[in-house]
């Protein structure tokens, strides 16, 4: 082969299969918020959701206005946010730990933001205002982050994040079932119960005036992690002499993770198995460089979420499946094909 | 000869165990030097430390007459290339991919590779001869293969210091000789290589200079003809062996541990003597 076949060929069909692949997720991500958009209880036709979305106020499409840009709109974006959210924390974890079982809930965030939760519907605080939910969520979040870095000191390793990631995961998780244990009544500890399955139904805008100003930010300092995590596939020691600022890194990754994950459990519970497996999937198809992932895993995740949610509306349409059990069920399966390829290839 | 890194003083201290003292090293444009000693001798401990990886309680170093830790993370990423002892590689990806880390710090960010990236990228595959498997996913290569692709990936670094900890270690011996015939290639066309290694004969048929290093402290230094002997082998590793020389090039050949004898009355007694001369 020569340099100049060398040079221009390859890296060129990979940036053009890795444009490809982008391409594609996008219009799967489009496909799935035009599907969430037109998919519901009410049956309303495609012209009549772009006529409500776009043109406005006629009297016959009233009802289709309130639909779909009151209720459907508001849903299809927090799908958006918190899929992409999902997708990208497991890509951006897995890629800094090095480590493909990694997910978005490993350092803490997600229990911490369950438990800010169950304490609101706990205390009743949720039945005096409904916003009490997400904010104490948020408020969970951020202790569980605070408590997390403290434990894990400012420069230590990946190994030590694990650790407190999953020490401050057992605690919420043991409060949570204390929560549960001294519920006050039934209806509490099933309210608890369902929200901890993580949903979209019943979101308004005001949620995602809530998690868009936390998840987006959250977004963009986890994809700028890229080129570090590209030079941590040759370890700590490999990545810091390719003039990686590790520790940068690091914060970036742990501030993004915890806005972005921390908004989206609190707004919508925890939807487990996106940021598992999405990347999973996607990893053989750029190549496993984990920079590539990032973007990639990010659109990934959204259009999973995205037709997940049309699917627990349209699978069991008046009790609607929460969106985590569902999630769960697709992702486990999935799960047990991968361990099945990587055990076909050990051999 | 220039020196292009100067170190001076260097001491380190890891959790309350002193690990290095007093250290002066210098590495000149062109030199392959080779760092030996026993486990536990501070030889990696030194090399992490000249890559600016692990800062010393004591010292200065200078590249090119600079502060090592005053040097933009970039620009030193640029200078030198450290490859670190353990090999592994994390994910599948291609040999093309690893090679191509090594001009992370030439690039800006965002920017795609430049012609001249693409260059260096090709001629260090084909300098450590693994271009035939640039499509390759590392983890598909045997271990020799994958440091091979490792020193590629140093090698369109395009460093001014190469500071290699074990290179050869996990090769067979025909890997081993090509690689430093490599790396003597290297240094000969004027960049600086430091070898941290076990395999004395190797040390001392292609390194300019022996470091040969005790207990955090070097022990003695300079071209293998003058320094390897058997006094300095008993000394350093405890141990006796027999060193003859071809064609002016000493080779060692280890022949027991003579670990805990010295102080034994029959050693002490010239027992020990036949062992000795094996």
């Amino acid at each position: 082969m020569t340099d100049a076949a060398l040079a221009t060929n390859n890296p060129a069909r990979t940036r053009v299969t890795y444009a490809r692949l982008l391409i594609g997720l996008s219009l799967l991500v489009a496909i799935a918020f035009a599907a969430s958009l037109s998919f519901g209880p009410a049956r309303i036709g495609v012209g009549t959701v772009l006529q409500a979305l776009f043109l406005g106020t006629d009297a016959e499409v009233q009802s289709a206005v309130l639909i779909v840009r009151e209720i459907r709109l508001p849903r299809a974006v927090l799908g958006l946010l918190i899929g992409a959210t999902l997708g990208l924390a497991g890509a951006a974890l897995q890629g800094y730990l090095r480590n493909p079982l990694a997910e978005p809930g490993l350092i803490g965030v997600s229990a911490g933001a369950a438990l800010g939760g169950v304490i609101a519907i706990n205390s009743g605080l949720t039945s005096a205002f409904a916003l009490a939910l997400p904010l104490s969520g948020l408020a969970g979040a951020l202790c569980a982050v605070l408590i997390v870095q403290s434990l894990a000191g400012l420069h230590g390793g990946p190994l030590t994040l694990i650790l407190a990631g999953v020490a401050v995961t057992s605690f919420a998780g043991a409060l949570m079932s204390l929560a549960l244990n001294l519920s006050p009544n039934p209806f509490a500890a099933l309210e608890i119960v369902f929200w901890m399955l993580g949903s979209l139904a019943d979101r308004s805008f005001v949620h995602v005036q809530l998690a868009a100003p936390l998840i987006l930010p959250g977004l963009v300092m986890m994809l700028a992690l890229g080129r570090s995590l590209d030079a941590l596939s040759l370890g700590e020691d490999g990545a810091a002499n390719l003039g990686v600022n590790l520790g940068l890194a690091r914060t970036l990754l742990i501030v993004g993770v915890a806005l972005s994950v921390g908004a989206s459990t609190s707004v919508a519970g925890s939807i487990g198995f996106v940021g598992l497996v999405v990347p999973h999937i996607l990893r053989p198809l750029v190549g496993q460089r984990p920079s590539h992932l990032l973007v990639a895993s990010m659109l990934g995740g959204a259009a999973l979420v995205l037709f997940a949610d049309v699917a627990v509306r349209v699978l069991t349409p008046g009790t609607e499946l929460k969106l985590g059990v569902l999630t769960a069920l697709i992702g486990a399966p999935l799960f047990f094909h991968l361990v099945l390829k990587t055990r076909r290839r050990l051999i | 000869m220039t020196d292009l890194m100067t170190a001076r003083g260097i001491g380190v201290t890891l959790q309350e165990r002193p690990v290095l003292h007093d250290i002066d090293f210098a590495a000149s444009a062109g030199e392959l030097i080779a760092i030996v000693g026993p486990n536990g001798a501070g030889k990696s401990t030194l090399l992490r430390v000249l890559a600016n990886l692990l800062q010393p309680g004591e010292g200065s170093i200078l590249l090119e007459g600079r502060d090592l830790r005053r040097l933009p993370r970039r620009i030193l990423a640029t200078k030198l290339a450290y490859l670190p002892q353990d090999q592994s590689i994390h994910w599948a990806i291609s040999v093309m991919d690893v090679a191509m880390l090594g001009r992370l710090p030439h690039r800006r960010v965002g920017r795609p590779l430049s012609d001249t990236d693409h260059r260096a990228v090709a001629a260090a595959l084909r300098t450590m001869n693994v271009l035939q498997f640039f499509n390759r996913p590392v983890t598909e290569l045997s271990g020799g293969e994958r440091a091979r692709v490792l020193i590629a990936r140093a090698l369109a670094q395009e460093p001014l210091i190469l500071l290699a900890d074990e290179p050869a270690a996990g090769l067979d011996a025909v890997h081993q000789l090509e690689l430093f015939a490599h790396l003597r290639r290297l240094a000969d066309a004027g960049r600086s290589v430091v070898v941290v290694l076990h395999d004395l004969s190797l040390a001392a048929r292609f390194s300019d200079r022996l470091v040969i290093m005790k207990a955090g402290r070097i022990h003695v230094e300079g071209p293998a003809t003058q320094v390897l002997s058997s006094q300095v082998l008993e000394d350093v590793y405890d141990m006796s062996a027999y060193l003859g020389d071809i064609e002016g090039i000493p080779f060692v050949v280890p022949l027991a541990s003579l670990e805990g004898r010295r102080d034994d009355p029959v050693c002490a007694e010239g027992g020990c003597a036949e062992m000795k001369r094996g």
